[in-house]
């Protein structure tokens, strides 16, 4: 089953073309990795799964992006489809505040007051994001005494904490230490059973390590789409040969 | 003398001239004042035998925080909006920047004189701390404006997305994220207004005017400490009742300081920055 429909999707930064004739399916409940060298536009097509684009002043976007088969440029309302598609961000980002408040944000954010409620939610989360050991005894604590990877894995606990249906990934492990990474990795492969998971990486390695679907973007253009063993294996274009054999990037 | 060397005492020249520069002033005054800070200084009514100064430290009081009241809140905002809403290369926003950056750069004898035919005259507000503390308002906005613009500035972009990435509007996330961040760099600026306030005379003698008695209400006319140090040194009779005055200023003044960096941390509780 297709979660994103992705039609003719063309993105522009002022006169720059970053996306060019995007055309991609992208299946629930499985982790699909964007690979590419820098400035290909991968981060690019997955801040527009959630219209994190629409931040960018002079970001135009033409084509059709559909979520579960709701096209998320016509008439939705942006912060509900943020809610359904969570984002995690190459660089740790919690908040100047306590471990709690950085999970319950989000669901006071959409309305949830109970204390009995959030508790169960920050406990659920942390749990999910397998921090809950390491933080149960200080949640009042400030989030930013933790460490990189703590800080991380806060970051995805705070994602799941508004039951998102998809998760974005940006790059998530590009800060961290190889220890914290590998962390991360099984957490992810944890969560695809109940997300569909999209995550952007450098590290080709990564890509197959926890992928079960690849994609491969060159100058704005999709290159080449397959399940991840297929294309690492028999990649069916050339440039897609070059990239995954080292000769470029 | 190699160049580092020389550069380095310099360097160090500079700070000891600063330090020695600001310890001499406050030695001065407070051997100066302290004593003359008698009893009757304090007394409830102002006579021209006891020059007391407890008026002009309410009027100080009222000034201070009706010029915050009026300034600080239409200072956070005005950066709000320049700093989160407006699109860059917005006309508006470089005529707002080049009016906050001239009212800045004018003399406060200028705003005196205006707060003199709008306040006082033209809104028929007489000479009143009312007068007073608008006119000291519009004195200290482009201070505020920009120091919160900093502070906004300042705050990480990470944060901003991680809100919007969470579904929440953009006014949750700037009033619950950006704008708590930004406090300390605010209160930064509020502390510089209050002391711009304390320390100001030009502006205030032709709009709050001179009068030492305690105020009835918000359009009595009042003296703040500045004035009354004024008013006490140019009439030539109490120079030492001036330096008492000054002795209580430079007191207020350090008061304010550590309750504000006291606040600050009240409100920074917990982050680590």
């Amino acid at each position: 089953m297709n979660k994103f429909e992705l039609r003719d999707v063309n993105l522009f930064y002022g006169d720059f073309q970053a996306l060019k004739n995007i055309n991609l399916d992208i299946k629930a409940n499985k982790i699909t990795a964007f690979i590419g060298p820098s400035g290909c536009g991968k981060s690019t097509l997955l801040k527009t799964l959630n219209r994190m684009n629409d931040l960018v002043e002079g970001c135009r976007i033409n084509g059709q992006i559909l979520l579960d088969g709701q096209d998320i440029y016509g008439d939705i309302d942006v912060n509900h489809l943020r809610k359904n598609v969570g984002m995690v961000f190459q660089k740790p980002n919690p908040f100047p505040m306590s471990i709690y408040d950085n999970i319950a944000y989000g669901p006071r954010t959409h309305g949830i007051k109970k204390k009995a409620i959030l508790d169960e939610i920050v406990e659920k989360s942390l749990r999910d994001a397998a921090l809950w050991d390491e933080t149960k005894d200080r949640l009042r604590k400030n989030a930013l005494a933790l460490s990189g990877g703590q800080q991380q894995r806060l970051c995805i606990a705070r994602a799941l904490a508004v039951e998102p249906k998809v998760l974005l990934m940006d790059e998530p492990t590009s800060a961290l230490d190889p220890i914290s990474t590998a962390k991360i990795e099984e957490l992810v492969l944890e969560l695809k059973n109940d997300y569909t998971i999209i995550i952007v990486t450098h590290n080709m390695q990564q890509a197959t390590r926890i992928s079960d679907e690849t994609v491969f973007f060159l100058l704005g253009e999709l290159i080449e789409a397959n399940d991840t063993e297929t294309l690492f294996s028999f990649p069916r274009e050339q440039k897609t040969e070059d990239y995954i054999t080292g000769r470029f990037g | 003398m190699s160049l580092p060397k020389l550069l380095r005492a310099l360097v160090y020249i500079a700070a000891g001239l600063t330090f020695f520069s600001v310890a001499f002033i406050i030695l001065y005054i407070l051997v100066q004042g302290i004593p003359h800070l008698t009893p009757s200084l304090f007394a409830l009514e102002y006579t021209t035998e006891n020059v007391s100064l407890f008026p002009a430290i309410v009027n100080t009081i009222i000034i201070v925080l009706l010029t915050l009241v009026i300034a600080v809140p239409a200072g956070i905002f005005a950066a709000i909006y320049l700093v989160e809403y407006a699109k860059k290369g917005n006309r508006l926003v470089a005529m707002i920047r080049l009016t906050t950056e001239t009212l800045a750069g004018i003399p406060s004898i200028v705003y005196g004189l205006f707060g003199l035919l709008f306040f006082v005259t033209k809104l028929q507000w007489g000479f009143s701390l009312l007068s007073g503390a608008f006119t000291l308002a519009i004195i200290i906005l482009p201070l505020i404006i920009r120091t919160t613009e900093e502070a906004l500035e300042s705050v990480p972009d990470g944060w901003r997305e991680a809100s919007f990435g969470l579904g929440a509007g953009k006014l949750r996330t700037i009033f619950r994220i950006v704008l708590p961040a930004a406090i300390p760099g605010v209160l930064a600026g509020v502390i510089l207004a209050i002391g711009r306030i304390v320390g100001e005379t030009a502006a205030l003698i032709y709009t709050a005017g001179t009068v030492a008695r305690l105020p009835k209400s918000l359009f009595s006319s009042g003296r703040t400490l500045a004035i009354h140090m004024f008013a006490l040194s140019s009439e030539g009779f109490y120079i030492d009742q001036a330096y008492a005055t000054a002795v209580v200023l430079v007191i207020i003044v350090l008061g304010i300081n550590f309750l504000s960096g006291f606040i600050a941390r009240k409100l920074t509780k917990g982050q680590v920055r």
